[in-house]
């Protein structure tokens, strides 16, 4: 049974996606609500078994069908992997708390297009195969694209197009720089691929750089890397509040992705090959970081800026990618985490203010106060605190570890401005955005919306995540040992 | 052959390619089929070709790669499920913004 496990976050959300299409549950918005926190638990419950089991045992592989490796498709749950499964299955857990208060209601089909999504993000944090990589990706892809334009709109309608065409796009560099792969390397098995990078006929080196950089466009055009990164601000302001939380760790994914390609496979150890990628990231990553500062301070709405501070922290992350030590992934890992959690947070009191306000919405103009100014308001200063990066929260401890991992002179030089920047800027627009919703208000509010109970602990949980990081996250020693990758 | 193969490839992708980049997404849509039918014989090739060779151990004394085979269905079924899915987008788009102009504006 143990030795299953590991396929479990995968199966789950697949059998509950099929499931909630069929009679007894289709239709029927309370069994769908009992069936899908059914799941979520069982979901938290495998990551957390599974982080355990990392911990005290080598990575395990699970070949699929019992096909022998590198034939056969693999499975791989490490440390690495193990905590992206818990960060995944924590956020949907919160995100589906949040979606019981109405969310679900403004359209058909949202639970199941949620589980393929959970499916899709679990199965790329999983999959040891740079194809089943591939499958993955498209399934929270096409999971994504119907989530996103979930209960309508011509706003969404429009982001949605660009968003699709974009990732298609994408798909088919994915395919390209895979079948380049192939051909060189003859195999996709990520752990064969990492042991063959170093060994690759003199012939085949620049073919196969040219499909490894194939790769790093495909996930810089996911992680929102500088001159593809376009569409994020816009899909994730117009989308639907639990949808733009849940999208949060999108941008992770292809994060993740780079670590496992980029770092694994064309590592240090690949000869002629090794690091291809830091090239051109320690640029766009620095320009990622200034394109993002620029317009998180030009932001109108809340929902905008909390999506341009996503663009932040996807160019604060892939600054960790580029410096390329085991520090910068340790640091790398904690900022991730910690950058996942408070956006999506932050997106989900974005929602709330939203409806609160009547016809503002949440953008920063002088308007009618909210209902709850002192619950929202607690709420958003405590997630500006983790997302600025003041002590004590776990946003303080990310670009601490941030800044020590870029150590040597010549390094810091890149690194330190633009993340210091970043949290000035934070700090400029989150005062600005919090006078204004809260402050400046004029008149008499004119609904009657309240904050639904399962919306606010949905909040409380994500926003408790902060300081739970600091006090367990145990510095960048508890996190240097998933840094071996 | 290969060389006849490659601009085959070739030709299709920079079609696709030109198509993609159009304002319209009625052509956008072609582009990306375009771009998929390239993609698929590409990875076709990517497996070395081979004349007269049977994907199985046995039958032929010349064998062909069956993994690129594998990959290729896959790569089919998704591009054609995503195709569906772009062009129903298109549709939407058009009803919803009143124009079939990729970024919703009319100039």
């Amino acid at each position: 049974m143990l030795q299953h496990l590991i396929f479990f976050p995968v199966l789950l959300p697949l059998l509950a996606g099929i499931f909630l299409l069929l009679p007894p549950l289709h239709g029927h918005v309370k069994r769908q609500r009992v069936a899908v926190l059914v799941v979520n638990i069982l979901l938290l419950v495998s990551a957390v078994l599974l982080l355990q089991q990392s911990i005290h045992h080598e990575p395990q592989m699970y070949m699929m069908g019992d096909w022998q490796a590198p034939f056969g498709i693999a499975l791989v749950n490490d440390k690495l992997a193990a905590i992206m499964l818990l960060l995944s299955a924590v956020l949907g857990f919160a995100v589906h708390l949040y979606v019981f208060g109405g969310d679900d209601q403004r359209g058909p089909f949202f639970h199941p297009l949620f589980m393929f999504q959970l499916m899709g993000i679990n199965g790329a944090f999983l999959t040891g195969d740079a194809f089943n990589l591939f499958v993955f990706f498209e399934i929270l892809l096409i999971a994504s694209y119907s989530l996103l334009i979930h209960g309508g709109g011509k706003q969404r309608t429009q982001a949605a197009v660009h968003y699709v065409l974009l990732n298609l796009v994408g798909s088919v560099f994915f395919l390209f720089g895979l079948g380049i792969i192939y051909a060189t390397f003859g195999t996709l098995n990520m752990a064969d691929m990492a042991y063959k990078a170093a060994h690759l006929n003199a012939d085949d080196i620049a073919l196969a750089k040219a499909g490894g950089l194939l790769l790093l466009v495909v996930f810089g055009l996911k992680a929102a890397l500088l001159p593809l990164h376009f569409w994020l601000p816009r899909t994730y302001a117009h989308t639907s509040t639990p949808v733009a939380a849940l999208f949060a760790i999108m941008t992770k994914v292809g994060i993740y992705s780079l670590w496992r390609m980029h770092t694994a496979v064309f590592g240090d150890h690949a000869g002629e090959l090794a690091n291809i990628a830091v090239f051109w990231l320690w640029p766009l990553a620095v320009a990622t970081l200034i394109a993002g500062i620029i317009a998180l301070l030009a932001s109108q709405t809340l929902k905008m800026l909390a999506a341009n501070l996503v663009v932040i922290s996807a160019g604060s992350l892939l600054l960790t990618v580029a410096l390329n030590s085991p520090q910068a992934t340790a640091a790398g890992l904690y900022y991730l985490i910690h950058s996942t959690l408070m956006s999506a947070a932050l997106f989900l009191i974005a929602g709330m203010v939203q409806e609160q306000r009547g016809q503002a919405q949440d953008r920063f103009v002088r308007s009618r106060p909210v209902n709850q100014p002192a619950l929202l308001g607690g709420f958003f200063f405590v997630a500006a605190l983790a997302l600025i990066g003041m002590p004590p929260l776990s946003g303080f401890v990310g670009k601490i570890l941030l800044l020590q991992a870029a150590g040597d002179a010549a390094d810091a030089v890149w690194v330190w401005p633009p993340v210091l920047i970043s949290g000035l800027a934070a700090i400029i627009i989150f005062s600005r955005a919090g006078t204004t919703l809260f402050w400046r208000v004029q008149g008499a509010s004119q609904n009657q919306v309240l904050a639904h109970p399962l919306q606010i602990a949905a909040t409380v949980l994500l926003l408790l995540m902060s300081p739970a990081l600091v006090i367990w996250g145990g510095g960048s020693d508890r996190f240097l040992f998933v840094s071996r990758l | 052959m290969e060389t006849i193969y490659a601009i085959c490839v070739g030709i299709i992708t920079a079609g696709g390619v030109f198509l993609v980049l159009r304002a319209y997404t009625f052509a956008v849509v072609l582009g990306l089929t375009l771009l998929s039918y390239a993609v698929n014989l590409f990875l076709f090739a990517s497996g070395r070709l081979v004349i007269n060779g049977a994907a199985i151990l046995g039958e032929s004394d010349v064998y062909a790669d069956p993994l690129p085979q594998a990959l290729v269905l896959t790569a089919i079924v998704i591009g054609f499920a995503m195709t569906a899915f772009a062009l129903i987008l298109a549709l939407r788009a058009r009803a919803d913004l009143g124009n079939d102009q990729v970024d919703g504006d009319k100039d």
